[in-house]
């Protein structure tokens, strides 16, 4: 079988060599345009005029577009219809597209661009968390709340309380290859976008709407993205639409990547977060209940920030049983780029929350954060057989905007009242027990499996030894100081929005045997590809390269979700394997029948096809079945079952299963001026029964760099008018070859998954981003070597902040 | 507009540049040679890498006027004459040092320049040198890997497979 083995990336040959195509790779028409917005330079205000003549008459400029000029709609939002194309009229934020550039080249649509001529009615940006409080500038009716338990009154009766806060920036997400996309017109107004984009559906229904046609006139391809992260799962639609129009405008075909300072200036990032919390909890350190309070700035649109904040609120638990617990959630509307999805989703942001709680507890009891940690875990759950529910789950009831049904940011038309009632008739799944292993949402945790896992990553990282080491040397060493921390991951698995938990595939058998695999995933090298692959291969009983893999394209599987959500192998996985297996068994059926067997004596394994004591080439099957007229294409659809829950009340399952993971890092710190590296990092990760272990031992080295990076020295800066002045590479540090630890040692667990998902594996993508989340501890703990206080070390820690840190230590 | 010729990937080429077209873009456009990647437009991701002459150089901070009567060199110029792929392209590939491949032809071409500057190279030293290549995907640890593995040392020691 194919599958659980480490195949290299699909693709790494083509990289290796340079002729793997991204969108701006592939040729073009000689005729082509391509285009550059012109970008606001005010934070807020109106649009008093607008003199464009000078764009207009700039050499090689074809034409100039303003919000006027669009035939349909002006709207690249994925929730609120509340992101136009082109400003109209109102500036939101600095950087906001006003008008649009048609030139003959990338540069003279650039050049053009900055010869605008646009005065503003400027009023006061709203930039900050308590601008908006005051303001009350938020999206949906004020804060979101979750509940368990009653937490005022067992905050009360608690025998120790303790209350804090930490900020943690946003975060840009990098990907390599800036956003980019390509309109070709075709006969009869249709019109072919690659885009590169984790979401070709909604490129798709956005280029349809504002070209005033149905979905089936445009066809969306993808085969890959320089990366994603999240960052393109809505941020490419500007890009498509502006092509499709000017591609319609002009007849031409039309092209258009975001300069990288453009792009960082343009685009959102991760939400940041503040967190207030109180703690109530005993001498043991044992939590008995807590408060939350999450803040986060949103930027100017809604984008899909309600789903952010939500997964935040999801995660504000980790891994730790809380008894009594409360999340109130505010996302505040700024006057910023509008944030956006990036790994983990709100995750990390609620994760350091809780994990914050446990170090500082830890600090204050003079507990070892280890053991504090585990003795606040959620309880083993037994192997056990996980029965399907016995009544029906409820259908997803929320009224849903016809309009944006495919993109996560559909979750805010729930109309939340009807939807809540599920919970309590007599289609609610049954309550667990008030003292049972429930997360503030009251879903049950079935599959904890972090307290094998940190006897295990202990052991490995000879934790307690190294421990004693760093203790002593910081007794000896003033100027250096070390650190070490450890923390797990409990991440939740499946879209938050239910149905979007479902995915289609196309495969085709030639007659020479080799097969044509689609679905509809992309591929942003994270390794799906491969992975999905390897799945087909395993169906057939085939070689790797048997299989071709195509690119994700809206003409061969409609109406996907985005590959997002860690969900790409799981879902697409599934779809694939539906869809080959139906080949697979009008195969055998066929064969069987020729050869007077049982279709179940037909086997197809190590590229043969046996009937019974017959042994064929897979090729000669296929061309069997061909010539009985036998159908050798299928589509395989998928939907992820169970999974059910009220985003309103908090209430329910919102997760099919949990991906777990541990990580501990060692760093030190230079007391002086604040600098700072990682020593050491050991980690490992539950990826299940791994689809293929290589690839997803690399998405965890990856997402840890990547989740340190954000906790670290990743800060975006933006000055008192609004501007972000960390746009480029040279003020936004991302990390760099030198930053990764020196010893870096990473396992993946070996187990299964308890749900049944493809070939018993699990979801890679985000849950390692939060690994990192141990070096922003470790450094903590470094600084907390320095003096007897809680540093209260906030994020990022650039060297400034542990500069701070040590000095709130040593106060 | 400027008469330009060069040596690229052991062909001579000419044409007529502006003077301001920069080699990246001459190579990307004129030359259809896309391996060459932009990733910031500013000379600091290293995914425009070339060599000119035997030298690392970001494609994207040089003219194509000043590349004339160069040597230069592509992804698209490394592999082997029969088309096979080169030690480095072959480590890059067998110990998985890339993920969404934007920034690897960059990376080759520095971990080429490397080892010819550095046959074999400590883990710090190829650390050092790819100060200039960002990647977003790796955290780079397997193009590490791949770069020691490419210089003939034993990597079985760096990570766990």
């Amino acid at each position: 079988m194919s599958v659980h083995k480490p195949s290299p990336h699909d693709a790494a040959a083509l990289h290796v060599t340079g002729q793997a195509r991204y969108v701006d790779d592939i040729p073009l028409p000689g005729n082509a345009v391509h285009l550059a917005f012109g970008l606001s330079s005010i934070a807020r205000g109106r649009i008093t005029a607008m003199a464009l003549d000078k764009v207009r008459q700039a050499p090689g400029v074809i034409a100039v577009l303003t919000a006027a000029d669009l035939p349909g709609a002006n709207d690249v939002s994925p929730s609120i219809h509340d992101e136009p194309l082109l400003s109209d009229g109102d500036v939101h934020y600095a950087g906001q597209p006003l008008f649009l550039v048609v030139a003959d080249s990338h540069l003279a649509a650039r050049k053009a661009a900055r010869l605008g001529e646009v005065t503003y009615e400027e009023e006061p940006p709203v930039l900050t968390i308590e601008d908006a409080l005051e303001k009350d500038w938020r999206f949906e009716d004020g804060p979101r709340i979750y509940t368990k338990g009653d937490v005022d009154a067992a905050l009360a009766a608690a025998p120790h309380r303790l209350s804090g806060r930490i900020e943690m920036g946003g975060q840009e997400h990098f990907y390599l290859e800036g956003q980019a996309a390509l309109a070709l017109p075709q006969e009869g107004g249709d019109m072919v976008v690659h885009s590169s984009t984790q979401h070709p559906t909604e490129i798709q229904h956005k280029v349809a709407d504002a070209l005033n046609m149905p979905m089936h006139a445009v066809r969306v391809e993808t085969r890959r993205m320089g990366g994603g992260f999240g960052g393109k799962e809505s941020q490419g639609n500007a890009l498509a639409v502006a092509c499709a129009v000017a591609a319609q405008l002009t007849g031409r075909p039309a092209k258009m990547r975001y300069d990288r300072d453009d792009d960082m200036t343009i685009t959102g990032k991760r939400h940041d977060f503040r967190i207030d919390y109180t703690v109530g909890h005993d001498a043991e350190g044992r939590i008995l209940a807590v408060d939350f309070t999450q803040y986060t700035r949103c930027g100017w649109a809604q984008d899909l920030s309600l789903p952010v904040a939500d997964r935040a609120m999801l995660h504000a638990d980790n891994a730790y049983l809380l008894p009594n617990a409360r999340i109130t959630s505010h996302r505040l509307r700024t006057n910023m780029a509008s944030a956006t999805a990036f790994r983990g989703f709100g995750g990390p942001q609620g994760m350091v929350g809780i994990e914050r709680v446990m170090d500082h507890l830890a600090h204050d009891l003079g507990i070892d954060p280890v053991e504090l940690r585990r003795r606040n875990y959620y309880r083993a759950a037994p192997l056990a057989e996980t029965g399907k529910p016995e009544t029906t789950p409820p259908t997803p009831g929320n009224k849903l905007d016809p309009g944006d049904v495919a993109s996560r940011g559909a979750t805010q038309v729930s109309s939340g009242l009807g939807a809540a009632k599920r919970f309590g008739g007599e289609f609610s799944p049954a309550q667990p027990a008030e003292d049972s292993n429930t997360t503030p949402y009251h879903m049950e945790v079935t599959d904890f499996i972090l307290h094998e896992m940190t006897d295990s990553l202990l052991e490995r990282a000879d934790y307690a030894s190294r421990k004693a080491a760093i203790t002593e040397w910081n007794a000896s060493n003033d100027r250096l100081k070390k650190g070490i921390a450890f923390s797990p991951v409990k991440f939740g698995i499946s879209f938050t929005l239910t149905h979007l938990n479902q995915a289609g595939a196309l495969v085709h058998v030639y007659q020479d045997g080799s097969v044509h695999m689609n679905h509809g995933g992309t591929e942003m090298g994270q390794g799906l590809f491969q992975k999905v692959a390897q799945v087909a291969a395993s169906r057939f009983g085939l070689p790797l390269d048997a299989i071709k893999i195509t690119a994700t394209d809206t003409g061969k599987v409609p109406n996907t979700s985005a590959t997002a959500a860690s969900s790409g192998s799981d879902l697409n996985g599934m779809a694939v394997k539906a869809a080959c297996d139906t080949i697979r068994d009008r195969m055998a059926e066929c064969l069987a029948e020729l050869h007077q067997v049982q279709p179940a004596e037909v086997v197809f394994a190590e590229g043969e096809v046996r009937v019974g004591t017959e042994v064929m080439p897979f090729a000669r099957a296929a061309q069997i079945a061909y010539e009985n007229r036998v159908s050798l294409s299928a589509t395989g659809f998928y939907k992820t079952p169970e999974v059910a829950w009220d985003r309103i009340a908090g209430k329910g399952r919102p997760f099919f299963y949990f991906a777990y993971g541990a990580a501990i890092t060692e760093v030190v710190i230079d007391t002086l001026t604040g600098e700072n590296r990682i020593l050491r990092t050991d980690i490992l990760h539950d990826a299940g029964a791994s689809l293929n272990p290589a690839l997803d031992i690399r998405q965890v080295e990856g997402g840890y760099v990547q989740g340190a990076g954000w906790l670290t020295t990743e800060e975006l800066w933006w000055d008192d008018a609004g501007h972000l002045r960390t746009h480029a590479p040279s003020t936004y540090k991302i990390p760099a070859c030198s930053d990764r630890p020196d010893i870096f040692n990473v396992a993946l667990w070996e187990g299964e998954n308890r749900a049944e998902t493809i070939y018993r594996s699990k979801a890679v993508g985000e849950p390692p981003f939060m690994l990192g989340i141990s070096a922003h501890l470790a450094l903590s703990d470094a600084c907390a070597a320095c003096g007897p206080a809680f540093p209260d070390l906030q994020a990022p820690a650039t060297a400034e902040e542990v500069l701070r840190a040590v000095k709130r230590a040593q106060a | 507009m400027t008469q330009v010729s060069m040596t690229v990937n052991g062909k001579p080429v000419s044409g007529e540049v502006e003077g301001r077209t920069l080699l990246a873009d001459y190579l990307r456009e004129d030359l259809r040679l896309t391996g060459t990647h932009i990733g910031c437009d500013t000379s600091q991701c290293g995914a425009c890498v070339v060599h000119v002459n035997g030298k690392a150089v970001k494609a994207c901070t040089m003219f194509a006027a000043e590349a004339e009567g160069a040597e230069v060199t592509t992804i698209e110029g490394m592999a082997n004459p029969d088309g096979s792929l080169n030690t480095i392209q072959q480590a890059f590939q067998d110990h998985h040092g890339l993920q969404c491949g934007f920034c690897t032809p960059g990376m080759v071409m520095s971990a080429a320049a490397l080892l010819e500057e550095n046959p074999k190279p400590t883990e710090a030293e190829i650390r050092d040198y790819l100060e200039g290549n960002i990647c977003r995907c790796t955290g780079y640890h397997n193009i590490v890997k791949a770069i020691m593995a490419a210089s003939g040392q034993d990597v079985s020691a760096i990570a766990a497979e």
